[in-house]
C-alpha cells in the first residue's frame, strides 16, 4: 500500500572496515542511493545483535539492511561467518512470524563495492517502498 | 427480583451494550479492569531546562463489569483499601466509580477454590447487580443506585419473579462448597500482629526453596497491587507509565542502594507475609486473600499460600 | 502410568543418602492433591518416604537447579533425571555451568507426562526420545530416540500465508502476561541478570505495554536460546496462558537441521552450538526463503 508522498525509513547498519567504506566509495563515485537511508556504522556485522534490529523497527524504521565484508574476508577473520548464521535464523523466524520478509536484508559489500553498495540501497529501498509502512513491527508509542 | 431465560441473556446484554461498554470477565478476573497491567499516567517534553506536561487522562464513561465472581469483587475491597485511602490513586478511583459491576453466583466452584475461609459467600456475591443462573433462566437482583440506574435501561427485556429459583440455587451452592477439598483450612494461625511469630519460621527455607522467581503468582493473582512506575523515551517525548510489578522479581523495589531483599527465600516470604499478616496489620485485620485459587492452578513449581499456611500452621510438618 | 514403581525411586534414594554417596536429593514433593507436585531437596530418608513423589505429574524438569545447588550445597546432590532432562543436564555441562563431580544422575524411565487436567503434555504426546543421554545409574528400561512428529506444527504454521502467520502469532503474543516463568523455568536461560531485567539494557519492561513489546520478548527469548533448547518443553508447561512457545524455539530447531545439518542440543556434552559455529560455505540469508532471489 503506497501513500502519495511515502518515504520509506531505512536503517543500515553497516560494518567499518568493508561496507562503510563501500559507502564511501559510492558517495566519492558520486553515485546515488535514496537519502532515507540513515547509515549506522558498526565495527564488524557480528556485533549487529537481533535486539539491534528489532528497536531499528520499534523506532521507526520500515526496513533494516546489513551489511558486511564478503565471507571469509571478515576484519576480523570470521565474524561475518557467524552474522550469517544468526541473521538467517533471525528473518527465518520473522517471516515465521508474519513480518515481511522484503523488509530485512544481509548484502556482503566490499570497499571496492562503491556501486553495489549503491545499487543494493536503491534496490532495498524501492523494495521497501512498495510494501509501504512498517506496521506489523510497529510501537504505537514512537509514531509521531 | 427479575429474570431472563439463559436462551435470551446474549439479548439481554446486547441490550446493555446499547447504553455502556461491557467487559466480560475471563479467568483473569476483574482487577484488569479497574486496575490495568500497564496504565499511561502522563506524557511530558523536555527542550532545554522547559519541561511540557501533558494529562492524557480522557474523561472516563461508565462501562459495566459482567460475570465477576464473589471472590473477585473481595478483591476489589482489597485493592480499594490500597488505593482509596489518602494519597487517593485517582486513576484508580476514577475507574471505581465508572464501573457497575454485575456479579455472578458461583455454581461451578473449582476444587482449587477456598473463598469460604475468607468468609465470602459465593451464592450472595453482592456488586450492583447479582445474577443466578440455573439451567433455564438468569435471575438479575438490583442492589445499589448504580445498578438501579442499569434496571431501567433494561427493564423492558427483563420480567419479574424468580425468589424461590434463586434460594434453591444458593442451597444448592452451599452444599457444594462444604464438598471442596480445601474448605476446611483455617485461618486462625494468622492475622495482625503474627509478624515475630512468622518472620524467622525454618520453614520459608523449604517452602521457598524451588520458587523461580518468576511473576506468574503476583499476575494471577486479584488482590495483588504493587506497580512500578517507569519513563519511556518515545524519540519525541517521554511517557510516563506504570505497569504491574511483582515482589517475586530481583529487581523490584531497587534502589540505588540496590534491592531491599537479596535472595529468593526473602522476597517469597515478602509475598505471604504480605497476604497473611502485613495486609491484616493495616487493615483490621483483613486477610488479602481472598481464595481463588488462581495460584494454586498457575504455579509453575506449584507451590501456594495454601501450602505455606499449611505448612507455616504446623499441619503436614 | 508409570511403569517404574515410586518404591524404586525411593529405596535408591534412601540407599544413597544413607551410604553417603549424596548428602542430598532432588526430587519432586507431594502436594495436596495428585497433580500439584513440586520440585524439592530431600535430606533425610524419612522425609523422603513419606514426601517423595513419582507420578504422571512430575513434568518438571531438575536439571537447572543444579546451577544454584551446586555452588551452594556442600556434598554431592542426586538428581533424578527423566530422558528429555537428559537433555538439558548436558546442555549444562557444555555450558559449564555446573560441577558434573557434584552431581549423582540418576535416570528415570518415563512413558509420558499429564497436565493437571489430566492431558498428556504436548512434549511427551511428541516425544523425541526415550533415551537418556547422561546418568550414573538407570531405574527402569533403557529407550530409543524416537521419530517425532514434533514439527509437523511448525509445518502447519509455515504453510500458511504471511498473514494468517501474523494474526496467528498475534492472538498468542496478546494473551502474555510477561509473567517470565517460560524464561525463569527454561534451562537454557540461565544468565545471571537477563536483559529484560536490566535497567540499562534500554529494553527492560515489566509488562507488555505495547504489542511490539510482546513480539520483541518472545521473539529475543526465542533466539537467545537457539541452538541451545533441548526441546524439553518447560515453557509451554508452565505458561499459564497457554501459549504455545515451543512453536517457537522448534521452529529455530527445524531452521537450523534445515540449514546446517541435523542437530540435537545436550545430545552429547561438548558440542558446538550452531549459532557459535561456521562453515565457509553456508546458507546465505537470502537463499533460506522458497525462491529466494540474488539481489542486485
Amino acid at each position: 500500500m503506497q501513500v502519495e508522498g511515502y518515504r520509506p525509513l531505512i536503517v543500515a547498519f553497516c560494518c567499518n572496515w568493508c561496507s562503510y567504506a563501500g559507502a564511501d566509495l559510492a558517495g566519492n563515485n558520486r553515485l546515488s542511493y535514496p537519502a532515507d537511508v540513515k547509515i549506522i556504522r558498526v565495527p564488524c556485522s557480528c556485533r549487529v545483535n537481533p535486539m539491534f534490529i528489532l528497536r531499528a523497527f520499534q523506532r521507526g524504521a520500515d526496513g533494516v539492511i546489513l551489511c558486511g565484508c564478503h565471507p571469509g574476508d571478515c576484519h576480523y577473520t570470521t565474524g561475518n561467518f557467524y552474522t550469517r548464521r544468526r541473521m538467517a535464523l533471525l528473518f527465518s523466524m520473522l517471516d515465521y512470524l508474519g513480518i515481511e520478509r522484503e523488509r530485512t536484508r544481509v548484502e556482503w559489500v566490499s570497499a571496492a563495492e562503491g556501486a553495489k553498495f549503491a545499487a543494493t540501497m536503491n534496490d532495498f529501498a524501492r523494495k521497501v517502498a512498495e510494501l509501504g509502512e512498517n506496521k506489523r513491527l510497529e510501537d504505537l508509542r514512537c509514531k509521531q | 427480583m427479575y429474570k431472563c431465560s439463559i436462551d435470551s441473556l446474549p439479548a439481554v446484554l446486547d441490550e446493555i451494550r446499547k447504553h455502556y461498554e461491557v467487559f466480560e470477565c475471563d479467568e483473569r478476573g476483574a482487577k484488569p479492569f479497574f486496575f490495568p497491567q500497564a496504565e499511561d499516567l502522563m506524557k511530558f517534553k523536555t527542550e532545554g531546562k522547559n519541561i511540557e506536561l501533558f494529562d492524557i487522562r480522557s474523561e472516563a464513561e461508565d462501562f459495566v463489569v459482567f460475570g465477576v465472581h464473589a471472590c473477585d469483587l473481595k478483591a476489589l475491597t482489597v485493592l480499594d483499601n490500597v488505593f482509596l485511602k489518602d494519597p487517593v490513586d485517582t486513576y484508580y478511583q476514577s475507574r471505581r466509580e465508572h464501573g457497575i459491576i454485575i456479579t455472578e453466583a458461583c455454581t461451578a466452584p473449582a476444587n482449587t477454590c477456598f473463598c469460604t475461609v475468607f468468609g465470602i459467600d459465593p451464592s450472595e456475591p453482592g456488586g450492583d447487580v447479582t445474577i443466578w443462573k440455573n439451567s433455564q433462566n438468569v435471575y438479575w437482583l438490583f442492589n445499589t443506585v448504580k445498578g438501579g440506574d442499569l434496571f431501567m435501561k433494561i427493564e423492558s427485556v427483563l420480567e419479574e419473579g424468580g425468589d424461590d429459583a434463586v434460594d434453591s440455587i444458593k442451597g444448592e451452592i452451599r452444599r457444594n462448597l462444604d464438598r471442596l477439598p480445601l474448605a476446611g483450612l483455617s485461618t486462625d494461625d494468622f492475622g495482625a500482629g503474627k509478624t515475630d511469630k512468622f518472620f524467622n519460621d525454618p520453614e520459608w527455607a523449604g517452602l521457598s526453596e524451588s520458587c523461580l522467581g518468576c511473576g506468574t503468582c503476583t499476575f494471577v493473582c486479584p488482590t495483588c497491587q504493587c506497580y512500578d512506575i517507569k519513563d519511556f523515551n518515545t524519540g519525541h517525548g517521554v511517557i510516563r507509565y506504570r505497569c504491574w510489578d511483582s515482589c517475586m522479581y530481583s529487581e523490584f523495589t531497587k534502589m540505588s542502594a540496590g534491592q531491599p531483599r537479596l535472595t529468593q527465600l526473602e522476597r517469597f516470604r515478602q509475598r505471604f507475609m504480605h497476604k497473611l499478616v502485613y495486609y491484616p496489620d493495616n487493615n483490621d485485620g483483613m486477610f488479602s486473600c481472598v481464595g481463588c485459587g488462581r495460584c494454586l492452578q498457575k504455579c509453575p513449581i506449584q507451590m501456594n499460600i495454601v501450602k505455606v499456611m499449611k505448612r507455616l500452621g504446623g499441619e503436614a510438618k | 502410568m508409570q511403569t517404574v514403581s515410586r518404591d524404586l525411586l525411593v529405596n535408591k534414594a534412601a540407599s544413597l543418602l544413607n551410604d553417603g554417596t549424596v548428602q542430598t536429593v532432588l526430587g519432586w514433593r507431594k502436594g495436596l492433591f495428585d497433580y500439584d507436585i513440586t520440585p524439592a531437596q530431600f535430606k533425610t530418608e524419612d522425609d523422603i518416604r513419606k514426601n517423595f513423589e513419582w507420578n504422571d505429574n512430575c513434568g518438571a524438569n531438575l536439571s537447572k537447579y543444579l546451577v544454584k545447588l551446586t555452588r551452594k550445597l556442600e556434598g554431592r546432590i542426586l538428581v533424578f533425571l527423566k530422558p528429555c532432562d537428559t537433555y538439558s543436564f548436558n546442555q549444562l555441562l557444555t555450558e559449564h555451568r555446573f560441577d558434573r563431580e557434584k552431581v549423582y544422575a540418576v535416570g528415570v524411565h518415563c512413558d509420558g507426562m499429564k497436565d493437571a487436567d489430566g492431558n498428556e503434555l504436548e512434549r511427551c504426546y511428541n516425544c523425541k526420545s526415550k533415551k537418556h543421554v547422561v546418568y550414573d545409574e538407570l531405574i527402569g528400561e533403557e529407550g530409543e530416540v524416537l521419530e517425532s512428529k514434533r514439527f509437523e506444527d511448525v509445518e502447519w504454521l509455515e504453510s500458511l500465508t504471511p498473514d494468517e502467520r501474523f494474526a496467528f502469532w498475534k492472538e498468542q503474543f496478546s494473551k502474555c502476561i510477561r509473567c517470565n516463568a517460560c524464561r525463569d523455568v527454561c534451562p537454557a536461560c540461565t544468565c545471571e541478570i537477563c536483559v529484560f531485567n536490566n535497567p540499562n539494557s534500554g529494553i527492560e519492561n515489566k509488562a507488555p505495554v505495547t504489542s511490539f513489546e510482546e513480539q520483541n520478548f518472545h521473539i529475543i527469548r526465542a533466539f537467545h536460546v537457539a541452538g541451545r533448547c533441548t526441546d524439553c518443553g518447560e515453557c509451554s508447561r508452565v505458561c499459564p496462558q497457554h501459549i504455545p512457545l515451543h512453536l517457537l524455539n522448534r521452529k529455530h530447531i527445524k531452521d537450523i537441521n534445515e540449514f546446517y545439518g541435523e542437530y540435537q542440543a545436550g545430545a552429547e556434552v561438548g558440542q558446538r552450538a550452531p549459532l557459535i559455529n561456521y562453515t565457509p560455505d553456508d546458507i546465505e540469508p537470502y537463499e533460506i526463503f522458497d525462491g529466494g532471489e540474488k539481489n542486485v
